[in-house]
């Protein structure tokens, strides 16, 4: 349940963090925490939107995001016209 | 400009940054005076501005929040010099979109700085991100174009957090040298953050509350009154044939209640309705909205058969909550914290329902509309 809030398609290979801490920087949910300066923990995957701030701001691609906007409206427009491209409105 | 460049150039050849601009000018004899004068000419093309926001941009700001000209809130793109900035000062990036550089600035009131605006095409940090417009190759061109390189000595610029979803800082810093910080989500935050350039946790969150939820009302309401109205054109038309008034006049109320349910009354309660979809919180607001104008119809004309009445009640609750349940799902577009494989889920777990439910209903009314008309009832 909750669908629209928890599902998502993050995926993250901690070998390959180099602890730049980027990703908790960006992350607006809190997904991820570097407290220790080691490597970056995924704290809490289910509160990621898939804005992908934090893959695109990954130096070493550790993160794995199929990312989007979460709007129905931009969706079912786009299905509608048969648009492959999904973004808001102009 | 208001830039004195003698006292800049003292405290700055004493100060170990100046080691960054030598290195990235030249070595030789008489560089201070040749980069302050070409500082100078990149300075000229800077536009002076203010945190002080005016009655035409709090007018501006009022006909943005209604949906009013959506593309129209624009600013100009390029660099800005806020209040008295030397080439110490911060450096912050904004979308040219009005509301965006606004919040910017007044925030800054009492800061001197620069505001480096990229084209978002008048659309806001976050979503221009998301589309990539707030991205990094508008930000490495409109470092370029605006030479600020030459206007600041050092080599950090401040995002706000939510621009991160277009800009690589890694990428950005590889291609103009200048280090990306970002920001808090908010610009409220900025003048707390400037003091460590620390965020706290809490400045790192986007927050969605009701206040946050009611702003975005009156827009979703504009963006309903076009197909309220003509909806509301073919009831009015259809009734010319109907001896029976009430009941036009019920499904044109029962419409709009279900639709401002739906875009206005949502966007409220979200997180205080029953069940956690989008879709299923609609279903369950637009039944309790339904479910008046459905008891009205059944009372309504006591002495008519009871398969009449019921029939009546009937497309009343098969269509609203459809209704107010796909404005629902809508407004998973206006969230800060919905994802798009969440959404594709509820579409094609609700849209059949809501389809199916509403498409039975409105046959159903049409079946009624159509006896009353032929049995005179």
């Amino acid at each position: 349940m909750a669908a629209a809030s928890t599902l998502n398609t993050l995926q993250y290979r901690p070998e390959l963090c180099v602890g730049c801490g980027m990703c908790s920087v960006v992350c607006p949910h809190g997904v991820f925490a570097n407290d220790t300066g080691d490597v970056a923990q995924l704290v809490s995957p289910g509160a990621c939107m898939e804005c992908g701030a934090c893959q695109l701001n990954c130096p070493t691609d550790a993160i794995m995001v199929d990312s989007g906007v979460g709007c129905a409206a931009a969706m079912i427009a786009a299905a509608l016209t048969g648009k492959q491209e999904v973004s808001c409105g102009t | 400009m208001r830039y004195e460049s003698g006292d800049e150039q003292v405290s700055g050849n004493a100060d170990g940054r100046t080691c960054i601009a030598v290195a990235t000018c030249s070595t030789t004899e008489g560089t201070t005076n040749t980069s302050d004068s070409k500082r100078d000419a990149a300075l000229s093309q800077a536009r002076p501005t203010t945190s002080n926001l005016t009655v035409g941009n709090r007018w501006d700001h009022v006909l943005a929040r209604l949906g009013i000209n959506r593309s129209g809130h624009q600013v100009e793109t390029g660099l800005y010099a806020l209040g008295n900035p030397t080439a110490e000062s911060p450096v912050f990036v904004s979308a040219n979109y009005t509301l965006s550089f606004d919040e910017l600035r007044s925030a800054l009131a009492g800061n001197d700085g620069y505001i480096l605006v990229l084209d978002t095409e008048g659309i806001n940090v976050w979503c221009a991100a998301g589309k990539g417009t707030f991205g990094t190759d508008e930000l490495v061109h409109r470092t370029e174009s605006t030479r600020l390189r030459e206007v600041v000595r050092h080599r950090v610029v401040i995002l706000p957090q939510l621009g991160a979803p277009g800009v690589a800082a890694h990428e950005a810093k590889k291609r103009t040298g200048f280090e990306v910080e970002y920001g808090p989500v908010r610009a409220a935050d900025l003048p707390e953050y400037l003091k460590t350039h620390q965020a706290t946790p809490e400045m790192r969150r986007v927050r969605f509350g009701l206040r946050d939820r009611t702003v975005l009302v009156p827009v979703e309401v504009v963006h309903v009154l076009l197909p309220i109205a003509v909806i509301a054109g073919v009831i009015a038309i259809l009734s010319m044939w109907l001896p029976r008034v009430d009941v036009d006049y019920l499904f044109l109320f029962g419409l709009v209640a279900s639709v401002m349910a739906g875009v206005a009354l949502f966007p409220m309660l979200l997180p205080w309705l029953p069940t956690r979809d989008f879709s299923s919180k609609g279903f369950i607001l637009g039944a309790l909205v339904a479910l008046p104008f459905a008891v009205t119809a059944f009372q309504g004309d006591g002495s008519a058969a009871w398969w009449l009445r019921a029939g009546g009640a009937l497309p009343h609750l098969l269509i609203w909550p459809p209704v107010t349940a796909f404005l629902a799902l809508n407004f998973t577009g206006s969230t800060t914290f919905t994802s798009r494989s969440g959404v594709r889920r509820e579409i094609f777990t609700y849209v059949p329902i809501m389809a199916w439910m509403s498409g039975i209903g409105v046959l159903l009314g049409i079946a009624l509309f159509l006896i009353i008309l032929v049995g005179g009832f």
